[in-house]
Parts: structure tokens; C-alpha cells; sequence
């Protein structure tokens, strides 16, 4: 279990951006170890780096130096036909805007992935059901995200990053385009999932609603963590946190 | 059901990733279907550009009334005239590839976090630029011929619509959907490649 106890570990991470003459340091110098099966939240301001930290962890761009680790696999060290063997199988992904392809329907969506993973048709429409089904949204097969609420295509979303059964479902900002209401719902869902799939979920957030949730809450600031909260110092400093919303 | 899968077999060398062609068809009819505005605009354009270039051959098919320097000028100016037809046709397609494409970075982004790989994007945009080529080019070239015969017909040319003239025809038919497809997967191909290389990250970042 021991090396087996972490699912994604960073090293020393550094990303730099350049802005015209000047770079800016979005990442600098993180190490973050992930447990197995923990919901984990990554907090922190708009420009803080959360979403840079996202995108390396997630694989989808490469850090100028420092290493990620996914299931103790170094992520560099990955040709681009296992990068995507990672993406399809190991990840699953959510983004603040949803991202479902606006020419297919729900179904359609979510059974994307598993036509990649080589599922034939009928299994991928028969797991694109039951996942639909597990986020609530069986009635709604057929539809095309442009006829689905906010609410709903979140959850597509959510169903698609399943459909592979990935060990990790990453979240950037979830809740960033849905009402309060709306955003509650889909955090209820995520932390259900967590609880019942066992998925480990990371979730980009400034979304405060979220650190209820998490056993873990990582702060990012100018890019270096500020602090790591476990779930029982958060419940034991509800009104810390409620400090902290007002920086 | 359960999710508490072991970790994926990284290491293992049966990571396969696929499309069935079956299913990359399926994606790029819905791809046009959904944008049929702007898939007919494409086709019309590569249409029209075969329709300039087909109306200019069909006239060669024609029993030639100059003779001598003046068949030879006219000759000249037909191969002039065919050209430029195509180089407007290829700037026309590039134009609307490149659109096509760019207005899509956010949907190659996130196939490309789904497990897509680079090819899977390019083999997309090569199917439903092909199709619209297809039938942009045959439609065009239709046209084209029809522009230069019934003009024809009514100026009393009927008897030069004979067998010579409609084998010759099917030939250019068939050269005009070629050339048109070639100009439009030389247009869309570069395009398709440069956007499936970016780091999915970029391409979810851009904002269209």
C-alpha cells in the first residue's frame, strides 16, 4: 500500500509564462502528494497558479522543470500515444465550461472516451447509460447540450470523465458557470462519487462551497502553497476559513 | 459498479488508443450536420471555384472557329484562366479550413483530454473536408458545364454535343472532382496537423 498510497505527486514544479518582456512564474516550486481516493481541493485566487498546477498535473502541458508523478509513473517520461493512453484511461475531466461537443448528444458524449479505449459500440452505450444514470441524468439521453441547462451538461461532463472508470477525475472550477443552487448540487455529486466510486478528486477552485467537502484543502498563492488544511483542522476553523474568504 | 480500479497498466505495451473509421465518419457528418450553415458555405465556395474551372475546360471541348495565332491565343488564355480558377478556389478553401479549424480549438482540446490522439483530430477534419471537396467539386463542376452548354445549345451548336463531346465531359468530371478534392485536403491537412500538436491546454485556453 505504501507506494501505492499516493496517486499523483508533484516535484518541485515551475511553469513560467512570458508577457511580453517580462515572465511570470505561475508555478514556483510546488510539491504536492495526492492521496488514493481523497477529495482534494485546490484553492486560491484568480492568477494564484491553481489552474497551471491543474493543467500539469492533468498532462495537458508540460512544466518548464519538476516532475509529475501519476501512479508513481513519471508523466515526462510519456511518447505522445501513452500521454493519451493516460488522458483516456487514468484522468477523467471537468471544466468550468463544460467543454461537451455541441454535434452530440449526451450519450454521444459521454461514449466518446470509450470509443477511444476500444470499447465496441454496444458496451460504450450500455456504460455511457449507467454512468448517465449514476449522475441523474437517464431521461435526458438524447439530448443535445444546447437543449440541457447549466446543471445538466456539468453533469454530462461528469459522466463522461467517468465512462473509463478513470482513478482520478480532475476539475477545474466545476461550479465557476452554475448558480449557487446548481453549484451546490454538482459538489454534492462529486463528493457521492468520491464516497461510492472511490475516485480521487482534485478540484481548481475559489468556489468556498467546496472546502465543506474536501479532506484536504490545498491554499496556492503566487504560485507556491501557502498551506495544506486537513478535513478536521477545517471543521475544528470554520471561522478561519471564513477569514480567509475576506482576503 | 465499481471505480477503484487498479492503476492503469502504464508500462504495458498493450496501450492501444483507437477510431474505428466507422465511428470517425459517424463524428464528421454530425460535425457538418450541426454547422450546415457554414459546411454549405465551404462547399459553395469550392463549388464555385470548380465551376469557374470546369466552364473554362468544357469550352476547349468545343469545335475550335479560330484558326492559326488566334487558336493558339485562345488556347493560351484558357490554361491562364483555368489557373486562376484554381488559385482563387485554393485561397477560398484555405480561408475557410483555417476558420473551421480555429473555431474548433476548444473541441480539439477536449478530445484531446478524452484520450484522442493527434491523428484521430487530423483524420476528423480530413473526412469533413473531403466530403464537402466531394460534392463541392461535383456540383461544380456541373455547373461549370452547364453554364458553357446551354448557352450553347441555344446558339445552334447542338450537333457539337456529340459522343466526342460527352466522353470528353466525363473526363473532365473526373479531373475536376480530383483537383478539387487535392486543393482542398492540401488546404486542410497543414491546418489540422499544426492545431492537433498544440498541448490541450492551449487549445481549451483560447477563446473564440
Amino acid at each position: 500500500m505504501a507506494a501505492n498510497e499516493y496517486v499523483v505527486r508533484t516535484k518541485g514544479l515551475v511553469k513560467e509564462f512570458r508577457m511580453g518582456e517580462e515572465s511570470v512564474r505561475a508555478l514556483n516550486g510546488v510539491d504536492l502528494d495526492i492521496k488514493r481516493g481523497e477529495y482534494l481541493s485546490i484553492m486560491g485566487p484568480s492568477g494564484s497558479g491553481k489552474s497551471t498546477l491543474f493543467n500539469a498535473i492533468g498532462g495537458l502541458d508540460k512544466p518548464d522543470s519538476g516532475s509529475v508523478f501519476i501512479n508513481d509513473v513519471d508523466m515526462a517520461q510519456l511518447d505522445a500515444r501513452e500521454l493519451a493512453y493516460l488522458r483516456c484511461h487514468t484522468i477523467g475531466y471537468i471544466f468550468q465550461t463544460f467543454n461537451l461537443l455541441p454535434s452530440m448528444t449526451a450519450l454521444e458524449n459521454v461514449t466518446l472516451p470509450t470509443v477511444f479505449a476500444g470499447l465496441t459500440t454496444d458496451d460504450g452505450i450500455e456504460r455511457g447509460i449507467e454512468v448517465l444514470n449514476l449522475v441523474g441524468l437517464g431521461h435526458r439521453l438524447h439530448h443535445r447540450p444546447a437543449q440541457l441547462s447549466g446543471g445538466q451538461q456539468q453533469r454530462v461532463a461528469i459522466a463522461r470523465a467517468l465512462a473509463n472508470s478513470p482513478s482520478i477525475v480532475l476539475a477545474d472550477e466545476p461550479t465557476g458557470n452554475l448558480d449557487l443552487k446548481t453549484g451546490e448540487e454538482i459538489i454534492a455529486l462529486l463528493r457521492e462519487l468520491n464516497k461510492k466510486e472511490g475516485v480521487t478528486i482534485i478540484s481548481a477552485t475559489h468556489d468556498y462551497k467546496m472546502v465543506d467537502v474536501s479532506d484536504r484543502v490545498v491554499w496556492i498563492r503566487d504560485g507556491k502553497i501557502a498551506k495544506i488544511e486537513e478535513r478536521a483542522d477545517i471543521e475544528l476553523a470554520v471561522g478561519a476559513i471564513k477569514d480567509e474568504t475576506e482576503l | 459498479m465499481s471505480t477503484q480500479t487498479a492503476p492503469a497498466p502504464l508500462g504495458t505495451p498493450e496501450k492501444q488508443i483507437t477510431l474505428p473509421f466507422s465511428k470517425a465518419w459517424e463524428i464528421s457528418i454530425k460535425s457538418i450536420k450541426i454547422r450546415l450553415g457554414r459546411s454549405l458555405i465551404t462547399a459553395s465556395g469550392i463549388m464555385l471555384g470548380i465551376a469557374f474551372f470546369s466552364s473554362v475546360r468544357t469550352v476547349v471541348l468545343f469545335p475550335i472557329t479560330q484558326t492559326g495565332a488566334a487558336a493558339e491565343a485562345a488556347r493560351s488564355r484558357h490554361s491562364f484562366l483555368a489557373i486562376m480558377a484554381l488559385l482563387v478556389c485554393f485561397v477560398g478553401i484555405m480561408n475557410s479550413m483555417l476558420m473551421s479549424v480555429t473555431e474548433r480549438f476548444r473541441e480539439i482540446g477536449t478530445m484531446k483530454c478524452l484520450g484522442a490522439l493527434d491523428q484521430f483530430i487530423v483524420t476528423l477534419f480530413i473526412i469533413e473536408a473531403g466530403i464537402m471537396g466531394l460534392f463541392g467539386s461535383m456540383f461544380g463542376w456541373f455547373l461549370g458545364w452547364l453554364i458553357m452548354v446551354i448557352p450553347h445549345l441555344f446558339g445552334g451548336g447542338a450537333r457539337d454535343l456529340n459522343g466526342a463531346f460527352f466522353s470528353g465531359s466525363m473526363v473532365q468530371c473526373v479531373q475536376s472532382i480530383a483537383i478539387g478534392l487535392l486543393i482542398t485536403l492540401v488546404a486542410c491537412i497543414p491546418t489540422a496537423r499544426s492545431a492537433a500538436k498544440m498541448p490541450p491546454a492551449a487549445a481549451l485556453r483560447s477563446e473564440i
